[in-house]
């Protein structure tokens, strides 16, 4: 059972549909009239063996049905994914399940609840993502290898009912022109750089073949892309971190360890000129990298080592040691320095003015003379909690708020005022001296993405395989010529992977010129009688 | 004969392989909190200023347990469970287990009317450049940490803590 | 500068609308397609070039004047593409000497052409994230790739013209109606909006968005629909008919009525016009040519289109959302149609492998995906909002 023997004298592994050499049926049966050289008729392995679970499984994953099945529901899939946003799109500020419901009635309720909402994380659609890559190694391999073997063992005198059987065929009558005749196609056929192969008379000219390797090459590529995809999910492999950074601050780069610091010189925004100032031209942050030197010590002061500086840009990044540094966004004029002045309610004197440091304030500042102000308490995000009590949402100075003690010489032990913005309470009754706002200094603070992504050169790779063998595949294609002599009759037969029509333009005006019969398209003719039929 | 067995041992292995890195990916990315500094690391070490500003190093607490809480003002979670560990502390301060509290970027007046109010008696670090912060990770707070007495985290609690959670965690890490 | 680009622009639509024309006097040439073609066909590829350089010229021009590749918004993007659709029957053409997918092609162009031509021209400045030489690059290519996969549309159009049996009602013969029709409501679309802007059509209403603001719309067409409690503040105008809630884009479902209702007025006159379907007027075109032929040329765009079509629209992406937002690959909704077409393509790849799947379901497949490309290339932009929403 193993090994199919042919009458003209190869030997066939089991499953062979038509002899790997003469091209001969040696296989079961075959209703069409033409014949499928998809796999040149040989055993594909899946299609041979049915037998344990395990090969049963890997029929499954090796059909080009599955397949195409596997490609539909990923499409599909992607399809419902973005019918409403995902919700790494949606405001950050609202709770996803009222938001979907909120904005888009029971449908997205219902989207919510079957959890499209976070589609493409979900474990389903990794595992849709995960049996392509499964049936792409299965189906490649059990393909490519019979293949190779296939085109490999091919012989050169192919069997009548073969060449018949081929969609192009030309049959002609033997006469004394015809050994000239042949030669002259031969030599044609090389000038078109066929490889031209000689066996007793007969010829097999082939041209392409590394084309049929194509389609296994950017299955390869698509395997390594997978592969690299997959390890993005190794801890380490991939860091994503987003650094606010103001003016002027120097600041440990996230995801580093503790390794690089960045300081900001500047943020700069610009945009387009009158008519169109609304649109932003460019925003930037003018940066200096430090590497931390010695033994890290985090929380110590660290021994900094200026690498460079540079300009961080939207499409510039700014890349080191395997990271780099992008600009993402940013948020203009953050409070940064408030200055107050301490004047006499009535007579409106000063007693001298004090700036408030928003992002580290001090406890007490002296105005000579006696004066004196305290500060209590401090709220950088004011707000009045639950109890009613001042409370500060986060430790980012966006709305202010003191208590406040000052001391004059008349009033050594102080008077409280609380004061946020346009907004003074004077807990002990009427005071003499106030706090009176003057100006505030901002600062814009840029948002820079850190990003480390150690798969990227993987996914390159597999990336530039894929192209490389999807060119191969499609931009050539495999043209084989069977020329024979059979008694009084020359055969002619010409296959192609794809483009028919390339072949028979490039043998068709050589046969003609040779006065030997054109190869005629054998399903044309089904074809065609089939339409006239049907009108 | 032959053939047929090396090709099932092809075939098993290859499916195994291709299974497993799928099982291990799907593993990674739905049952694995990505967090850089996990239970069973060493601890890294840093220096920190306290209140009276005094150097406090983590490795000087070697051979004790330490409870390393990462705290704002701001947050409500943090606020409440501070009396819990300040009463712990009191406890537990004998026994070989320091409480560092660490301030998240906040200046030393919220820092000292907080601590006023509720009156700590607990180092209390001010991570000025959130160099500490980044180091460990912090992205939620209130997180703690459990170090025992030889620098190895024990356990990462993310979220709010009830009082006989903080005793039950200073049992664990005491020397 | 700019004028004289616009003025390109008109001179390569008149230039195809003459080719459309001449090749309607070549498709009678019925011989073999490596000998000599007609002198009519050999006039109409004439001036089908002579049209895409004009075209090229107008695409140059406007590059020059903006400082930047003229695909930044709608308007541009949609004239490029046209351009790179004619460039793909070029090279189909030379390949294939077939005069019909000419006749086809060329209209379509036309009609893409006047549809980006709706929306405003002018050149717009671009934001941070598109300024990169990656904008030219991936654009270009994708748009190359896209047209060329789009030609599989034309050959499979006239496959199915020929192949599907207009005699008896069937449901091919209403698919390929509604085809005919979507062509005709693009028409429709065209001349309303025309009719309307040329009658200086404005009614603004005042409404309530999602998020319970106060805003204004302006409509540029009569309102059937109105907005969530909108209220007309232009005089004279026709009240909506209806109001629909702030998660619908009122102006905009009000638009896709117009063209469908004015698009089956359309349809219906030249049914009348015709005594028959679309389709059935259209099917004596395609009566000199081969099945196989045009089955092999819906094949070959796809095999020639697919791996532009990768490399522009999901490798160069992938390197520019890299540079320009951090990451290569983010599911933006055009990312994720751009993966959808991909999918699509490699299916009928190996679709083609199994028996039974070309000829007429090969042709339908490429009906369908020229439908994800122009839903990806238009309505992604129109309805979904995503990061590629400038246009």
């Amino acid at each position: 059972m193993e090994r199919v023997n042919c009458e003209c004298g190869h030997v066939n592994p089991y499953g062979t549909i038509l002899c790997e050499s003469c091209g001969k049926q040696v296989g079961k049966e075959l209703s069409e009239k033409s014949v499928d050289l998809r796999y040149e008729g040989s055993a594909r392995r899946s299609q041979t063996y049915k037998k344990t679970p395990l090969d049963r499984i890997w029929n499954f994953f090796s059909s080009v049905k599955v397949g195409v099945g596997i490609i539909a529901l990923i499409l599909i899939a992607s399809m419902i994914g973005t019918i409403f946003p995902q919700q790494m799109y949606i405001p950050q500020n609202v709770v996803p399940e009222d938001f979907y419901r909120d904005r888009y009635g029971f449908l997205g309720q219902i989207y919510y609840q079957l959890g499209f909402n976070r589609l493409y994380e979900s474990w389903w659609y990794f595992l849709l993502l995960a049996a392509l890559g499964i049936s792409l190694v299965i189906a490649s391999l059990d393909r490519v290898v019979p293949l190779y073997f296939a085109l490999k063992n091919q012989g050169v005198t192919r069997h009548e009912s073969f060449m018949r059987r081929q969609r192009l065929f030309s049959e002609t009558k033997v006469t004394e022109k015809s050994d000239k005749q042949l030669d002259f196609v031969i030599s044609k056929l090389r000038n078109k750089r066929y490889r031209i192969r000689e066996e007793n008379g007969n010829f097999l000219a082939e041209k392409n073949r590394f084309s049929r390797w194509g389609p296994y090459v950017n299955h390869a590529g698509l395997i390594i892309f997978l592969i690299g995809g997959m390890l993005r999910f190794i801890p380490g492999m991939y860091i994503d971190e987003t650094l606010w950074i103001r003016d002027g601050e120097t600041s440990v780069i996230l995801g580093t360890s503790g390794k690089y610091y960045l300081s900001s010189d500047k943020f700069i925004l610009e945009t387009y000129p009158k008519g169109q100032e609304n649109v932003v031209k460019n925003y930037q942050t003018n940066v200096t990298l430090y590497e931390r030197k010695g033994e890290i010590l985090y929380g110590d002061t660290p021994r900094l080592v200026k690498v460079k500086d540079e300009q961080i840009k939207v499409n510039h990044p700014l890349r080191h040691d395997a990271f780099a540094l992008y600009q993402v966004s940013y948020q203009l004029n953050e409070l940064n320095k408030m200055t107050f002045s301490l004047v006499d309610k009535k007579t409106e004197k000063s007693f001298g003015r004090i700036t408030i440091d928003l992002l580290n304030p001090e406890k007490s500042y002296d105005l000579g003379n006696e004066y004196k102000v305290e500060i209590l308490e401090y709220f950088p995000d004011f707000y009045f909690d639950g109890q009613g009590q001042p409370a500060t949402k986060s430790q980012i100075p966006d709305n202010p708020a003191f208590v406040f003690n000052m001391i004059s010489p008349e009033n050594p032990v102080g008077e409280k005022s609380f004061v946020a913005i346009r907004n003074t309470i004077e807990p002990g009754g009427d005071n003499q001296l106030q706090m009176k706002f003057e100006n505030v200094e901002m600062k814009n603070v840029s948002a820079l993405a850190v990003r480390k992504d150690n798969t990227l050169w993987i996914l390159g790779v597999g990336g530039a395989i894929f192209m490389i063998g999807v060119i191969q595949g499609m931009y050539w294609n495999h043209r084989r010529i069977w020329i024979r002599r059979s008694g009084d009759a020359i055969f002619i037969a010409g296959h192609a992977n794809k483009n028919w029509y390339g072949i028979q333009n490039e043998i068709n005006p050589i046969l003609k010129e040779t006065g030997l019969q054109e190869l005629t398209d054998q399903t044309d003719r089904k074809s065609e009688n089939k339409v006239e039929g049907g009108e | 004969m032959r053939n047929r067995k090396t090709r099932f041992i092809l075939r098993a292995s290859l499916l195994l392989i291709m299974i497993s890195a799928i099982t291990y990916t799907l593993y990674q990315h739905f049952f694995t909190e990505k967090i850089r500094v996990q239970a069973g690391d060493q601890a890294p070490n840093f220096v920190l200023e306290d209140m009276q500003g005094n150097k406090v190093q983590l490795s000087d607490f070697k051979g004790r347990g330490v409870f390393l809480n990462f705290w704002g003002t701001w947050c409500k979670p943090c606020e409440q469970e501070m009396p819990y560990m300040e009463s712990q502390y009191k406890r537990y301060k004998n026994l070989g287990v320091e409480i560092l509290a660490v301030n998240i970027a906040e200046s030393d007046i919220a820092i000292e009317s907080f601590v006023e109010r509720h009156g700590l008696t607990f180092p209390v670090l001010k991570d000025k450049d959130q160099a500490v912060t980044e180091a460990y990770d912090i992205i939620p707070i209130p997180t703690s940490f459990l170090i025992d007495k030889n620098g190895t985290i024990q356990k990462v609690i993310t979220g709010p803590m009830t009082e006989k959670d903080i005793a039950n965690y200073m049992e664990l890490i005491k020397p | 500068m700019i004028a004289f680009s616009s003025n390109l622009l008109y001179a390569a639509f008149f230039l195809y609308l003459i080719s459309t024309f001449l090749f309607g006097g070549a498709i009678r040439d019925r011989r073999k397609q490596y000998e000599k073609p007609s002198k009519w066909a050999a006039a109409a590829i004439s001036v089908t070039i002579l049209g895409f350089v004009t075209h090229l010229g107008y695409f140059i021009t406007r590059w020059m004047a903006s400082g930047h590749a003229p695909v930044s918004n709608m308007f541009e993007f949609v004239t490029a593409f046209s351009m790179m659709f004619v460039l793909g029957f070029i090279i189909l053409y030379f390949l294939y000497k077939v005069s019909i997918l000419g006749l086809f092609t060329l209209p379509i162009t036309l009609l893409m052409i006047s549809y980006g031509s709706l929306f405003p021209t002018n050149v717009s400045p671009l934001i941070p994230a598109l300024q990169s030489d990656w904008l030219a690059i991936h654009v270009t290519t994708t748009a190359l790739g896209s047209a060329v996969l789009a030609s599989s549309f034309i050959a499979g159009i006239i496959y199915l013209l020929r192949s599907v049996d207009q005699t008896k009602r069937s449901m091919k013969t209403f698919w390929l109606e509604v085809i005919m029709y979507s062509m005709v409501a693009t028409l429709a679309f065209i001349v309303i909006t025309l009719v309307f802007r040329g009658l200086q059509y404005e009614a603004v209403y005042r409404w309530v968005d999602h998020n319970g603001q106060e805003t204004e719309t302006t409509y540029s067409l009569p309102s059937l629909i109105g907005p969530n409690q909108g209220e007309l503040l232009t005089e004279g105008r026709m009240e909506a008919l209806a109001y629909v809630p702030a998660v619908i884009d009122a102006a905009k479902l009000n638009t896709v009525i117009w063209s469908a209702v004015t698009g089956l007025l359309l349809y219906f006159i030249l049914r009348l016009m015709f005594r028959k379907r679309i389709s059935a007027a259209l099917q004596p075109l395609t009566k000199n040519i081969k099945l196989d032929l045009v089955d092999e040329i819906g094949y070959r765009s796809v095999a020639i289109g697919f791996p532009i079509f990768t490399l522009g629209a999901l490798i160069f992406a992938m390197i520019w959302a890299q540079i320009a937002w951090t990451r290569f690959w983010g599911w933006d909704p055009k990312e994720v149609w751009a993966l959808i077409t991909w999918l699509f393509y490699a299916g009928y790849l190996h679709l083609r492998l199994s028996r039974g799947w070309q000829g007429e379901r090969s042709a339908w497949l490429g009906v369908i995906g020229f439908g994800i490309i122009i839903f990806n290339l238009v309505f992604v932009n129109l309805i979904i909002a995503g990061l590629h929403s400038y246009a």
